[in-house]
């Protein structure tokens, strides 16, 4: 089981959040939902100025095995997304923390619910079971 | 907890991800099964695929009860050791499955099923065999290893027991080789130079290690299937079953309709699909947009009708998304994919899309 990066916050669809110093969030998938998925191939990216609730289809990621819808963890406005996956969506499975980030939204108010690393290693642990 | 091949422990042992397929935990992949599927283009993979089911016929009559049991003819089949794809349908004219015969002797075959349609297909065979007194058996005590790509046999041949390996290595395509308990034949599901092997359960675990040692990488299910669709080859249960027709599923090819009386199970069924000009044809479609084609997506064919992916995916050799797919009667070149709600455009194409390293389609 690898570590979790413990700056970040974490959602059960398997998504982490990291809050910027310009009060925006960096949204990309996890080690455990990379995995799961297996090699990728494609990752669709919703517009820049795209708005957002909670929940709203973010983002598309396919892999070799399967296409996973990615919601957005809280409500915001798109504010930069990653285009590097376009051309290389396995970053995504290369880095998932680092360089597979996916979108960065500015916060509008409603926030999902999300866990530390903490909670999200149990919720992992409980889903091994 | 699901049936184990022989080698289950070595998979484990080397972290592969294991799913359930068809009650079998096998290994889905090593780590990267676009890494394993170029491994085998380009070099050379082991699968393990002992969860298919040999069966093997005995019998004076076995080549009579072969000619009626299957829609390919192995009357073709004039050389010891000669290899047969076909299919074996049921009286409707609907794939029970599709399989290989050998002709090991002439009063002896093997035939090589998937294992989803096992018991199906042991419990038809048997049936049908009743009246020509033919021995129908199962062999699950043998396990079978497929190497495949173009350094597989060089590579793999340091693993077959030295009296075997010139004839092995001499052995021509579609054709196989019985020493003793080893099988060796020389053909495959990827679209690659190759072998199938079949050994005692008991021998699997050394000959893997052995094919390991050699620089062989281990793939799993997951670059199989990304494989054989780039050859253009059916699954079954996805490109072809029961209720679909051999010709409807790009199998005619496999049907011998020659010499005209010999009687075949589904031949009637499948001679009126064959008059029917309006039947659907199968034909391969390649992703002209980004995105990635999945089964049972919806193609559509401007003013002529709509069709359905029956396999769909990525194609690591070619970098874009292709897929297999019955589609509505008539000649044309283009149409489009319903993916999430947004028409893409495809290319209408014939498959295979690569073979031997090479990509055969126009991008």
């Amino acid at each position: 089981m690898s570590e979790l990066p413990g700056d970040l916050l974490y959602t059960s669809e398997h998504e982490w959040l990291r809050r910027e110093e310009d009060g925006s969030v960096t949204i990309g998938i996890t080690d455990h939902a990379q995995t799961a998925l297996g090699d990728l191939v494609y990752v669709e990216l919703p517009e820049v100025g795209q708005d957002l609730d909670v929940g709203g289809e973010m983002a598309v990621v396919e892999s070799v095995k399967a296409a996973s819808d990615v919601y957005a963890p809280l409500a915001g406005s798109v504010v930069a997304v990653n285009e590097e996956l376009t051309d290389d969506p396995e970053k995504i499975n290369a880095d998932p923390y680092g360089d597979g980030w996916i979108v960065r939204l500015q916060p509008s108010g409603d926030d999902g619910e999300t866990m530390d690393p903490d909670a999200y290693q149990a919720f992992l642990d409980e889903l091994d079971e | 907890m699901g049936l184990k091949t022989p080698l289950y422990s070595k998979h484990v042992e080397a972290g592969a991800r294991i799913v359930d397929f068809g009650g079998w935990d096998m290994p889905l992949h090593y780590g990267s099964q676009i890494e394993e599927h170029h491994a085998v283009r380009t070099h050379a993979g082991a699968f393990d695929v002992s969860h298919m089911t040999v069966v093997d016929l005995q019998g004076e009559k076995a080549t009579e009860f072969l000619r009626h049991l299957l829609a390919n003819d192995v009357a073709k089949l004039k050389v010891q050791g000669k290899a047969l794809y076909t299919a074996m349908l049921n009286h409707d004219g609907g794939v029970i499955d599709d399989l290989i015969v050998y002709f090991l002797e002439p009063t002896r075959f093997r035939l090589v099923v998937n294992s989803s349609t096992r018991e199906k297909d042991v419990a038809w065979i048997t049936e049908q065999a009743g009246a020509h007194l033919v021995d129908v058996t199962e062999r699950p005590e043998l396990a079978m290893i497929a190497v495949q790509g173009p350094k597989a046999r060089e590579l793999a041949s340091v693993a077959i027991p030295s009296e075997s390996r010139e004839a092995a290595l001499a052995l021509k395509p579609f054709f196989g080789l019985e020493t003793g308990d080893l099988f060796v034949a020389r053909t495959g599901y990827t679209g690659e130079d190759g072998w199938e092997i079949v050994i005692p359960a008991a021998d699997a675990e050394s000959m893997w290690q052995a094919f390991l040692d050699a620089g062989i990488a281990p793939c799993g299910l997951g670059a199989r299937d990304t494989l054989r669709l780039e050859a253009g080859m059916n699954l079954y249960g996805t490109d072809m079953d029961e209720s679909s027709s051999p010709l409807e599923s790009g199998l005619g090819w496999t049907i011998a309709w020659e010499p005209d009386d010999r009687d075949f199970i589904g031949r009637e069924a499948t001679a009126r699909v064959r008059e029917n000009k309006e039947r659907q044809k199968f034909a391969g479609l390649l992703l002209e947009d980004r995105g990635v084609l999945r089964n049972h997506q919806r193609v559509v064919v401007d003013g002529i009708g709509d069709g359905e992916i029956t396999s769909g995916g990525f194609s690591p050799t070619m970098q874009r998304s292709i897929a297999l797919a019955r589609l509505p009667a008539g000649n044309y070149l283009e149409a489009a994919v319903e993916v999430r709600g947004k028409l893409l455009a495809v290319s209408v194409v014939r498959p295979p899309f690569v073979r031997n390293g090479k990509t055969c389609i126009d991008l």
